[in-house]
């Protein structure tokens, strides 16, 4: 597990063709809290998780990633991230995504722990399916397995029950509670159902 | 048990990864290979019908080769991006993996390819094409392997670049083409002196032209794909 410890963002500023996303965001979340992002529509909500996450670059202000104190590096090595807009590699089955999740991030592959994580995820019985076979649900589920994988120190969920049963809901949810224990999470939703406490908040109707 | 960290060797692991990942997927899909080969193999039908009993002078044979090649591989190259633009995998390789693995995993890919793509297209040319003869091989050997590998480094960079874009099968040749044109000179004078029976040492220019155009794409595109990936 990557000890990341804080993910701090100041005046942070998004536009995309002069068109200005949000202006002047700041936040701050630490290990044992929750950030919740929320906004309306088209308010920017992916955006910001994805210039947390390391791969958009905010047009101003600065995002900083700590780890035991000092800077961070790489967000992929200490992030994860489950969203509507993440794709997993659909010809391959979910067991060989963890496997393939694992060499992206440099570390060696544990066949036994990555059957476990899908089996506790809901998905025992079909670890060796391709993922193009599977529901949106299911798929949805491969994600949180794949963002767990490395149990990051930073989660980063966007609309977390998206295409999710009651089980899975219970499971989104379940998730949230430990990563609270291990790390710091962040939470971009519209659904105030999604998250039952937070420490911080990010209103992005705010920042036009 | 948390998983292993990263250790020294990750980036190299990230690499292999990323090479594995696109190999596997291709020997699944055989998208990028048969759309190579049946350019291979239409374009030497296409030249053997147009040139029929008549035989064309040992330069043009040695130009229409390199066509050959040039348009194969701009027919299946460009797959290794377009396909994670396509299938929206582009964000996961981000959010997992460091642009560098990236782009030199998909570099490693494409390289097998064409590599291998051009065995079979030199073998088919020299089989089928009358007057096609190479009495210097050494010079042919090595203008082939050069130039499978400046192929490949063009057009790994020149796929990351119009995978952005929204019309990617227009805009691959042509951009290639202005990129390619020293490559292309180089290893269709390589391959005349080849046909001719020059020395090896005649020939030495183009190679030299060839390893300074190799080193020149990779470290350039080392340095440029981060910002081509990120946003």
């Amino acid at each position: 597990m990557s000890e990341l410890v804080r993910c701090a963002g100041q005046g942070i500023r998004k536009e995309f063709d002069r068109r200005v996303v949000f202006r002047d965001v700041t936040f701050a979340v630490g290990a044992g809290e929750t950030l919740l992002i929320t906004g309306r529509n088209g308010s920017g909500k992916s955006t910001l998780v994805k210039i947390i996450c390391g791969v958009l670059t905010p047009t101003a202000g600065t995002l900083t990633l700590e780890a035991g104190g000092k800077p961070a590096g790489d967000p992929h090595r200490h992030a994860g991230l489950v969203a509507p807009y993440v794709q997993m590699f659909e010809e391959f089955s979910p067991l060989e995504n963890l496997q393939i999740g694992a060499g992206l991030r440099g570390s060696r592959f544990d066949g036994a722990r990555a059957s476990a994580l899908l089996a506790r995820v809901g998905l025992a019985g079909r670890i060796n399916d391709p993922v193009r076979t599977f529901s949106s649900g299911m798929k949805q589920r491969v994600k949180y397995a794949f963002a767990l994988q490395h149990e990051p120190a930073l989660l980063v969920l966007d609309e977390p029950t998206a295409n999710l049963d009651d089980e899975g809901v219970a499971l989104a949810r379940a998730v949230m509670a430990e990563q609270r224990a291990r790390g710091a999470l962040v939470v971009a939703t519209n659904d105030p159902g999604d998250v039952e406490t937070f420490e911080r908040s990010v209103d992005l109707n705010a920042a036009r | 048990m948390p998983p292993a960290e990263p250790r020294a060797g990750s980036f190299l692991l990230s690499v292999r990864t990323v090479f594995l990942k696109d190999w596997r997927s291709e020997l699944r899909t055989r998208y990028a290979v048969s759309a190579l080969l049946m350019f291979v193999i239409t374009t030497i039908a296409i030249i053997l019908f147009s040139l029929g009993s008549e035989s064309a002078s040992a330069d043009a044979l040695d130009g229409m080769l390199w066509v050959v090649i040039f348009f194969a591989a701009m027919s299946g190259l460009s797959r290794t991006f377009v396909m994670e633009e396509e299938r929206g995998t582009t964000l996961t390789l981000q959010l997992a993996t460091p642009p560098a693995a990236v782009f030199f995993g998909k570099l490693l890919f494409n390289l097998v390819l064409v590599a291998g793509i051009n065995a079979v297209t030199v073998l088919l040319y020299a089989l089928f094409i009358n007057g096609f003869v190479i009495r210097t091989m050494s010079i042919f050997v090595a203008a082939v392997a050069l130039g499978s590998i400046a192929l490949a480094a063009a057009s790994t960079i020149i796929a990351a670049i119009i995978a952005r874009a929204n019309t990617k099968g227009t805009l691959y040749p042509v951009l290639s083409f202005p990129i390619m044109l020293p490559l292309l000179l180089s290893v269709i004078e390589a391959t005349r002196k080849a046909s001719e029976g020059a020395f090896f040492a005649e020939a030495g220019g183009e190679f030299q032209l060839l390893i300074s155009y190799i080193v020149v794409v990779v470290v350039s595109s080392s340095m440029l794909f981060e910002y081509i990936w990120k946003d």
